[in-house]
């Protein structure tokens, strides 16, 4: 089983690092926090894998609903700021 | 290798769909053409891969037998897909939403707008 979470952790990795891409080279700014908001949610689920790999998941899940809480309230942020300033 | 038993098997299965539905998402959002239709790739696609993943992993922490921490910890990431699922659509509508007021378009195949903007 071990084997098989880390094969699952390298896919989440490629994944997050082409979604870099956008978050990189997006053409409006709205583009960028997505990109941030996508990496975040594949982050989560690797948070959860590495913590059956070190045998701590008691300690990984916390850090896992943290990242959690954090992306949602980032994206909100962002969006309030982008109502009151106007994008771009 | 070691046996594999048919919890196992059931959490690859769950753990493995959730992991198609993220590449699914994350190929959409590099490749449709716009912010809207980037944002409806990722906005579902992330929740249900998220919501798959999170109960595969929940299942395979109860393998080890039903300890009290055990339960706690599955019962932790059990609030996270729920949480997600709350969340994900939630943060979605409210950045699609700003992003259609600060008067972001959207595309078309031929290049005039469906909407007037600014509204008279």
């Amino acid at each position: 089983m071990d084997t098989f979470f880390l094969t699952i952790s390298l896919i989440l990795s490629f994944l997050a690092l082409i979604c870099l891409y956008r978050a990189i080279f997006g053409p409006t700014v709205v583009d960028r926090v997505i990109g941030v908001g996508v990496v975040g949610t594949k982050t989560l689920i690797i948070l959860l894998l590495i913590g059956f790999l070190y045998k701590r998941m008691d300690m990984f899940v916390d850090i896992s609903l943290v990242y959690a809480i954090l992306n949602f309230i980032g994206v909100l942020i962002f969006s309030k700021y982008f109502v009151r300033k106007g994008v771009l | 290798m070691s046996l594999l038993t048919v919890s196992d098997i059931i959490v690859m299965a769950f753990i493995s769909v959730g992991v198609f539905f993220l590449a699914a998402g994350t190929i959409g959002f590099l490749r449709f053409p716009d912010f809207y239709t980037r944002m409806h790739a990722t906005g579902k696609c992330d929740t249900l891969g998220i919501f798959l993943s999170c109960t595969g992993i929940a299942l395979y922490t109860l393998h080890d037998g039903l300890s009290l921490a055990n339960i706690l910890v599955s019962l932790k990431i059990m609030f996270i897909a729920v949480f997600w699922s709350l969340g994900g659509p939630t943060a979605t509508h409210a950045l699609l939403k700003s992003a259609f007021k600060a008067g972001i378009l959207p595309w078309t195949k031929d290049g005039r707008s469906v909407i007037e903007w600014p509204p008279k």
